[in-house]
């Protein structure tokens, strides 16, 4: 498992592909950040965290369309089927690097708030009758990015799982990018439908009335669960893929 | 060391393998020979469990693949059809790459530098794999096979699209790793097999249809039996004379023409040598042999010959039986040849008689 993450990891930095997601992602954290807080004059963070997670709709595809596609594609996959590595090694490897450059771009994209708590500080300083209140709350952007980060796991598995069915890596990322509109839509639909059983059944799958308590600086243990659980079926899903055809 | 038994595999309705059964000895280097499409690469694939078999066992040194495959895939070094290269790492990154993957305990350095040598890209280790022709990257793929040491290496059409010296080049160094390993060679070449293997496994449409020691195959093809003769004289008499003379089995005019001269196919019977009676009989006319050739069998012939034979018999077999044939030819390989390589008239008699063994 290991080789495979470091090889993923190499991978990313000596295609350009890894530079491309990190431009491009850093770039839209940046312009909807300063839209979404500076240039609309608030504090509040909520509204770019919403706006990232449709954008990593697009976003994530960049990343996991190549993992198994590429392999299939290019026959490199028989070298790591018939090493002495178990699947499930190889998939979690894949996805973990995946994950690895995801998570270090939200990290680093947390500069953009730096600009928030500086002005914040700026604006107490000069008005001395201000409530401490004025300013991003940490906790609140604490739960967003646990949040952002659950959302981007679960993204990057469901990204993973498509890879591994299609030798085209086209195919691959426009397969997620519908998937992922899929399961964060999902939500707006149920604000449409009145039977209420099914909203129920529509807000469950939904991604984004999940988020709403990691935004509230909440941590919820069911979303973790939720999350985790998407993450975990899609990789087992994999996992079977690749089991399947070797029996196919 | 390899023991396969009963190995079946069906894609959809499409048999690939049927009933294959062998068994390959410690230290052994043997040649998988079969047309395309004959189930070579399936076989392959299935032992380096890539794939997985409808039916059947498969065992490397008495792991079976199914149920430990890490065990056993850890005792095989595979290069496939296409080598496995990721083309955008340099070598010495993608042999880290694989050491790694396979989880090889030996000290890295040496042991990479001794597979470098071993497999003579020492001087492309910097290189990404793109840029490299076509030879080295199937190199890089052997030295890829070699890493960790496997006491069994497979290679799947090794020499597939490289120039004759690198073909050369490659069989020696199948030779020199026969010596201290286990080898299993598919190809469809066969001259490749005769080169470097001590046994040979033929297999058509999913069956094994002949399992000979190489010397004995090379003992069959050395025994000429045809022969291209250039004689002056007058080409239809000359043709009826050869046709006359005893051990001839057939002879033919050829088109070619030099000066006064023609030349003939003359094709005599097994273990006749019929040079100099010929000789002397085209003295005694005044007609002047100018040239004599020896057709050596070639190894596509008698390749030929078994598979069409199998064919043969098989369809023989399903005609008079009406169902499926478990039919299986191992009768040795130079007996068949001795009464299958023979004029048209003599293939028409024998496609009369009786069948063989049968189970």
């Amino acid at each position: 498992m290991l080789a495979i993450y470091k090889k993923e990891m190499l991978s990313y930095f000596t295609n350009p592909i890894g530079y491309v997601f990190s431009g491009i992602f850093l770039l839209i954290c940046a312009l909807v950040c300063s839209f979404t807080t500076i240039l609309s004059q608030s504090y509040d963070t909520s509204l770019y965290f919403t706006v990232m997670i449709f954008a990593l709709a697009i976003l994530i595809p960049i990343l996991t369309m190549r993992l198994f596609a590429e392999e299939r594609k290019l026959r490199t996959e028989q070298l790591l089927l018939t090493a002495p590595i178990s699947l499930t090694g190889m998939v979690f490897g894949k996805f973990l690097a995946a994950l690895t450059l995801f998570v270090g771009n939200i990290l680093l994209s947390c500069v953009n708030f730096i600009p928030l708590y500086v002005i914040a500080n700026k604006e107490r300083a000069g008005n001395s009758y201000a409530s401490t209140n004025i300013g991003p709350v940490t906790s609140e952007l604490l739960g967003c990015l646990i949040g952002i980060i659950l959302i981007g796991a679960a993204f990057i598995a469901i990204g993973t799982f498509i890879s591994s069915l299609t030798e085209n890596q086209l195919a691959a990322s426009v397969i997620t990018i519908g998937v992922i509109l899929a399961f964060v839509c999902i939500g707006f639909l149920s604000n449409l439908i009145g039977a209420q059983w099914i909203r129920m059944i529509l807000d469950f799958f939904s991604v984004l009335s999940r988020f709403d308590n990691f935004s509230a600086g909440i941590f919820d243990f069911a979303a973790l669960f939720y999350y985790l659980s998407v993450c975990f079926v899609f990789l087992f899903l994999t996992v079977r893929v690749y089991e399947k055809r070797r029996w196919g | 060391m390899i023991s396969i038994r009963h190995l079946t595999k069906n894609y959809g309705s499409n048999c690939a393998l049927d009933d294959v059964s062998f068994e390959i000895q410690s230290g052994e280097t043997v040649g998988f020979l079969g047309p395309n499409g004959a189930g070579k690469s399936t076989t392959m694939n299935i032992l380096t469990g890539y794939l997985s078999a409808d039916a059947g066992l498969v065992s490397v040194s008495g792991i079976d693949i199914v149920s430990d495959p890490l065990g056993a895939k850890k005792l095989i070094g595979y290069l496939p059809e296409q080598p496995p290269l990721y083309l955008d790492m340099t070598v010495n990154e993608y042999l880290k790459f694989t050491y790694e993957l396979k989880g090889c305990t030996l000290p890295r350095g040496p042991h990479l530098d001794e597979i470098c040598e071993v497999t003579k890209i020492n001087d492309v280790r910097k290189r990404l794999i793109k840029n490299l022709s076509k030879g080295y990257r199937q190199r890089v793929g052997i030295a890829q096979a070699l890493i960790g040491n496997p006491e069994v290496i497979i290679f799947d059409e090794p020499t597939v699209g490289l120039d004759p010296k690198q073909i050369i080049e490659i069989r020696n160094l199948i030779r020199t790793l026969g010596k201290n390993h286990t080898v299993i060679l598919s190809t469809h070449i066969l001259q490749e097999v005769q080169a470097v293997c001590d046994r040979i496994l033929i297999i058509n449409k999913g069956k094994i249809v002949a399992d000979e020691k190489t010397e004995n195959i090379t003992r069959v093809v050395e025994n000429n039996r045809r022969f291209n003769a250039k004689i002056c004289g007058p080409q239809k008499e000359t043709l009826a004379t050869l046709k006359t003379l005893p051990g001839v089995v057939y002879a033919e005019a050829l088109a070619e023409k030099d000066g006064d001269a023609y030349t003939y196919m003359i094709e005599s019977e097994f273990g006749v040598d019929i040079r100099k009676k010929l000789f002397h009989t085209l003295a005694e006319r005044g007609w002047a042999l100018i040239g004599l050739e020896a057709l050596g069998l070639s190894l596509e012939d008698i390749f030929i010959t078994v598979v069409e034979k199998t064919e043969n018999t098989v369809q023989r077999h399903t005609r008079q039986t009406g169902k499926k044939s478990r039919l299986r030819t191992k009768t040795t390989l130079e007996s068949e040849l001795a009464d299958t390589l023979v004029s048209d008239a003599e293939k028409k008699k024998e496609d009369e008689a009786p069948l063989e063994e049968n189970d």
